[in-house]
């Protein structure tokens, strides 16, 4: 089975996020990494492939080589980088990604369900749109039967739908569907000797423009200052007057 | 501007967000029409429940649309919308929703934008959405075109005006062969403590950085009468079982006291205990959008705080 994983280099949104002007985020405090979902995807393509045999290509867009190298020591067999400035765009990376999985081929395309930066959910779902194959979103599970794709999905209030799809098919992964494993010396080593090579596309124009970022406006809670132990006192005197002690 | 609102039915309901996308085409829609289509296998009741809220409501049935399959979905949808020209489609920002919005986006060449809760239609199309799990917010502007897609926030658009709209048949069946079959609907797993019905909660984050930590959450548990819970990374990493999930795609809880350990307060988990009576949260980062729904908070390591509050609850409880 030949598998084509999406992989972003993204900025952590645990990192310190400041803007540095309305438009422009300041990436002195940004810690960048593979997008977490996307871990969740090299997992699940890597395990299909160490049950079933083929091939894992994994394929990031803009400056990805971190991540891509991750990827492959991880256990992919090759990358594929386009070299683009997508920005915050899906339709930009989205149809970048067509032209080159259209040249490749694949039996299946496997995403995150989202980024952990821009919070789009888009880039796999306008993909599928664009390819014209089946997709499922937020899957949970994934089993290969009779060269059809089994998933679960991820539905509100802890339901899931279960589907079966026919292939070629793209499918975007919930965090949570593997434990993704963490990447050894010699996956590190071997990775060396793996192809990354850079594919030029023709991307589309854009169509988002950002006008500007800002900081949400939020009500703050009442904040709660001092030494571990005022805190601690401060809390149980909260409790106590809400008649929880 | 003519704008559709793509109705959710949710385990043979009405989803109430199907309200909320009205109250945005209301207000957006200046001399135009706001029109709902609704989508299913007998829709009746779904419409007129609509229709106090729409001007028009589309209804499309068909025994082959009694559950959701986005490739039949999009199809009867398209066929609707290359008749009726919308200039605005807007979807709930479901997990239903998202995974249909794009497929219809991508074939209509539309400009799509998701979990949108703000809209502004002066000049254009202008969308603000949080962007790092919403520790910021991003205003964008879509490029000029016919028609615009977006999925829009729960929650968001309460506020509205009833009115009283007329009901029509599509008349449109579906003419593709899925090639995504439906196989059923999952229940939720059910455990020994049902958190929903909990006064007190301990939940725990991210922030707990490890399973053995659990055991903190537990104690301070036992001791305030409660039990514990965790936001999506903690069931993830298998260290709580998904019944103990707070959060859209776990459990809605509405208790007394809700102590938010290392919770990061992403909007998925929030939705799922703002409601809560009290709600404490304890998180090293002064950033975090916990903090715009606690009542109190503390900026600070819960691995400093957590162990001297056990010790002086301990001494309380004797």
């Amino acid at each position: 089975m030949k598998i084509i994983v999406l992989a972003k280099h993204a900025a952590d949104p645990e990192s310190e996020i400041h803007l540095k002007d309305e438009k422009t985020l300041d990436e002195r405090g940004l810690v960048f990494d593979i997008n977490d979902w996307d871990r969740y995807a090299i997992e699940e393509a890597i395990r299909i492939k160490e049950n079933l045999g083929g091939e894992v290509v994994v394929v990031g867009v803009g400056k990805s080589d971190d991540t891509l190298r991750k990827c492959l020591a991880m256990g992919a067999d090759r990358a594929i980088k386009i070299p683009i400035d997508a920005g915050m765009d899906p339709f930009v990376t989205a149809s970048a990604i067509k032209e080159v999985v259209e040249a490749e081929g694949f039996d299946l395309i496997i995403a995150g369900l989202m980024s952990q930066d821009y919070n789009n959910a888009l880039v796999g779902t306008l993909l599928a749109g664009m390819l014209n194959v089946p997709y499922a979103t937020a899957v949970t599970s994934l089993k290969v039967e009779n060269g059809k794709i089994r998933v679960t999905r991820e539905l509100e209030g802890g339901y899931q739908e279960e589907a079966v799809l026919s292939t070629p098919c793209l499918i975007t992964v919930q965090s949570g569907i593997n434990e993704p494993r963490y990447v050894s010396i010699m996956g590190i080593k071997r990775a060396r000797s793996k192809e990354l090579k850079e594919v030029s596309v023709s991307a589309p124009e854009g169509v988002y423009e950002v006008e500007k970022m800002y900081y949400p406006p939020v009500k703050k809670a009442e904040m709660i200052t001092g030494s571990p132990d005022e805190i601690a006192d401060k809390i149980i005197q909260i409790l106590k007057e809400r008649g929880l002690l | 501007m003519r704008v559709f609102a793509v109705a959710e039915i949710r385990l043979g309901e009405l989803d109430p967000v199907s309200v909320e996308l009205l109250n945005l085409a209301n207000s957006v829609k200046g001399d135009g029409k706001s029109e709902a289509v609704v989508i299913g296998k007998d829709v009746g009741s779904f419409a007129e429940e609509l229709a106090k809220y729409a001007d028009v409501v589309w209804k499309i049935e068909d025994d082959s649309l009694e559950n959701y399959n986005p490739e039949l979905y999009a199809d009867v949808l398209l066929q609707l919308f290359e008749k009726e020209k919308p200039d605005l489609i807007l979807f709930p920002n479901s997990s239903r929703g998202a995974e249909l919005a794009p497929l219809v986006a991508s074939k209509l060449n539309a400009p799509i934008a998701t979990d949108v809760v703000g809209v502004d239609v002066k000049d254009g199309i202008k969308v603000s959405r949080y962007i790092f799990q919403g520790k910021l917010m991003v205003d964008i502007m879509l490029k000029k075109a016919e028609c615009y897609v977006l999925t829009v926030r729960q929650g968001v658009f309460k506020e509205g005006e009833e009115t009283n709209g007329e009901i029509v048949d599509a008349g449109i069946k579906p003419k593709v062969t899925p090639r995504r079959e439906f196989v059923g609907i999952i229940e939720p797993e059910v455990g020994e403590v049902d958190i929903s019905q909990a006064d007190i909660i301990v939940s725990v984050g991210r922030g707990i950085e490890d399973a053995s930590n659990i055991e903190l959450a537990e104690e301070l548990a036992k001791l305030l009468g409660g039990v514990v819970a965790g936001s999506r990374p903690v069931i993830d990493n298998g260290w709580l079982p998904k019944d103990r999930q707070v959060g859209i795609s776990g459990k809605t809880v509405k208790p007394k006291l809700y102590l938010a350990l290392g919770i990061s307060g992403a909007f998925q988990h929030v939705m799922g205990m703002k409601d809560s009576e009290l709600i404490i949260a304890i998180n090293k980062d002064p950033e975090a959008p916990i903090f715009g729904v606690a009542h109190y908070g503390v900026v600070g390591d819960l691995f400093e705080i957590v162990p001297v509050l056990i010790e002086k609850l301990q001494k309380i409880k004797g």
